[in-house]
């Protein structure tokens, strides 16, 4: 019994390459996208060094309550004061400075739950293209109800459990964000068991340990690398929703999530409590889809994802 | 087509026993309902009291069978909160739900649908690199932000449009917007790629020649067939576009299942949020359903395909 979707197919079909230019223009458009993912790249690091330089950069501390100078408006703005460049929050907290450290948790979260969710999608997506039969349709099933139900809900349903904390959320995000990985990775070793290396390490008698993490795996980490790294921007997303309803990290604690959250409630008067986190959310998971595209051009153009 | 039906209904019934499960586990496996209904001071025999009434000091799979045959009947206990039963505290939810996940639907078609045909007839073009540019910075705006910059520049700037509630056209208008801006780059993507393919087809060649006006060749024999894709992953996208208007009903104020079921969350009243989550699901599986017998109806090469 095939547990694959029919819309699998046609998903898969609508992305196969389509046979376009002259090959000659096509490089010249894979050097421009690549450029752009370049571009990209650099931002993402820029912003990493400056979340990871944070104590050394912020003015103030993100925690720090100044209540005589709350609501204060942006620098350029009437009556904004350069010494809070981003204005301050309601309790008068310096943005600048919470949303340098804020970076720091979405950044966090954002890798050590993908970290957690690729190791796990990828073992599942070995096991089921590599043995088939009773495994994959097993594996295939999970995936199908995993993949039906609205991830968001699935992990407000956890956290309602287990309470709101950073680990929780780590928890969530990384266990619940596997069937994407394993999908990709259940493809790609279905259609490299077939090679003749894998065949003929097979005839050799390698044991199917052997087989599947020295020879099937080292093909498949620029498909691995590419899906995670588009991950990375879904789980900042779905992390800052999180917070942003308070069910994802504590304040006073800076994140970008539950900063937009909170100034929520400040948007008629205050909108850059609510505009700057949001944004700095934006950037973030732009150049970082930016990255994983030019990435996935770059290491296979074929790739389908 | 007979046996892909019945391929499709026997995978749909194990998802949906597979969703019952998770259900049932996030409630009695991950948590603990006897610590989240008692107050923190509880003496040990009330602890035990509490465990009998509610059938937990029963092995998991009979609890898991009493629950499923509730569930099946549309029982799924009380609300802890306020007293009535959940499933009709969410029935009540859902027609508001419905309706934006049809208007964001109906809006994202509205975006992506001409720009991603213009997209592809002028490959290239400054029109194309532009509805590239609107796809990747669509994919990367969180969706809450977006219904917040609105909300900040429609109701509270211009005074144009409510910021929040339920009730009239204007109030669909952002959040249908919100919602649709989610869906509209995959879509765009695919209508765009859908229509090169089919624009380099025989067919569509032999029409040119027969003299048809070109914007029949367009619409007439290229959309159709640029359209299958589009049906399935919409259908597929489905859950996403339901998991898209959590987002959107938190931020706008709407009064559909996914406020109730975060306000849920918030009182900690679990039968409720239990019920939203499977029922939610179930609507998700029937129109995967739906789709997946559709879309094998117009392209037979899927039903053969798998």
């Amino acid at each position: 019994m095939s547990a694959v979707r029919a819309g699998d197919v046609a998903l898969e079909r609508a992305n196969a390459p389509i046979t376009g230019p002259t090959a000659g223009r096509r490089s010249l458009r894979r050097l421009w996208r690549l450029k752009w993912g370049l571009a990209a790249a650099l931002v993402l690091l820029l912003i990493v060094l400056v979340t990871l330089a944070a104590p050394w950069l912020a003015p103030y501390s993100p925690v720090e309550v100044d209540i005589q100078h709350r609501l204060g408006p942006p620098a350029w703005m009437e009556g904004g004061k350069t010494d809070h460049w981003l204005g301050t929050d309601q309790i008068g907290r310096d943005l600048l400075s919470r949303m340098i450290y804020g970076g720091r948790v979405s950044l966090l979260i954002g890798v050590t739950a993908v970290a957690i969710s690729s190791t796990i999608g990828v073992l599942l997506g070995l096991a089921a293209g590599y043995f088939g039969a009773k495994i994959d349709w097993i594996i295939m099933t999970l995936i199908n109800v995993m993949l039906t139900f609205p991830f968001v809900l699935l992990a407000l349903a956890v956290i309602a459990v287990l309470g709101a904390s950073l680990i929780n959320m780590i928890f969530v995000l990384g266990v619940a964000g596997w069937p994407i990985y394993a999908r990709v990775i259940r493809a790609e070793t279905m259609a490299l068991r077939e090679r003749e290396f894998v065949v003929a390490g097979r005839a050799l008698g390698m044991s199917h340990a052997r087989i599947i993490f020295g020879q099937i795996l080292p093909n498949l980490v620029s498909a691995i690398t590419v899906v995670a790294t588009l991950q990375i921007a879904q789980v900042i997303i779905l992390e800052s929703f999180l917070s942003f309803l308070g069910l994802g990290v504590q304040p006073p604690t800076p994140a970008w999530g539950n900063m937009l959250g909170e100034g929520r409630v400040y948007m008629l008067n205050s909108w850059w409590i609510a505009a700057f986190p949001g944004a700095a959310i934006f950037i973030t998971t732009l150049v970082i889809n930016l990255m994983g595209n030019a990435l996935r051009d770059w290491l296979d153009p074929h790739m389908k994802l | 087509m007979k046996r892909y039906a019945l391929r499709q209904l026997v995978q749909l019934a194990v998802v949906i026993v597979g969703i019952s499960m998770l259900a049932f586990a996030i409630l009695h496996v991950i948590g603990d309902p006897v610590t989240l209904l008692l107050p923190q001071n509880a003496g040990k025999e009330e602890y035990a009291r509490y465990y009998k009434l509610l059938g937990l000091d029963q092995p998991v799979y009979v609890q898991y069978w009493k629950f499923a045959s509730r569930a099946v009947q549309g029982d799924f206990g009380k609300s802890w909160y306020t007293d009535t039963p959940a499933f009709k505290l969410v029935i009540e939810r859902m027609p508001p739900t419905l309706y934006l996940t049809f208007a964001g639907l109906g809006m994202a078609l509205l975006i992506s649908l001409p720009m991603g045909i213009l997209a592809a007839l002028k490959r290239h073009s400054l029109v194309d690199n532009l509805c590239t540019v609107v796809a990747v910075a669509g994919q990367a705006m969180p969706l809450f932000w977006l219904g917040i910059m609105l909300i900040i520049i429609f109701a509270v700037r211009l005074k144009m449009l409510p910021a929040s509630g339920y009730g009239t056209w204007q109030h669909f208008l952002m959040p249908a917007f919100t919602l649709g801006a989610f869906l509209a780059p995959i879509t765009m993507r695919l209508v765009r790629s859908g229509v090169i393919e089919v624009m380099s087809t025989d067919y569509i060649k032999t029409a040119r020649a027969k003299g048809v006006a070109e914007w029949m060749v367009v619409a007439k024999h290229a959309f159709r067939n640029a359209c299958i894709p589009v049906i399935t992953v919409l259908g597929l996208q489905f859950g996403q576009l339901l998991g898209g208007a959590v987002v959107t009903e938190t931020v706008f104020a709407w009064p559909g299942v996914a406020t109730l079921t975060v306000d849920s969350i918030r009182n900690q009243d679990f039968p409720v949020v239990q019920c939203a989550v499977v029922l939610l699901a179930l609507i998700i599986v029937a129109i995967n359903f739906v789709v997946d017998m559709v879309v094998g109806y117009i392209d037979p090469r899927i039903r053969v395909g798998t």
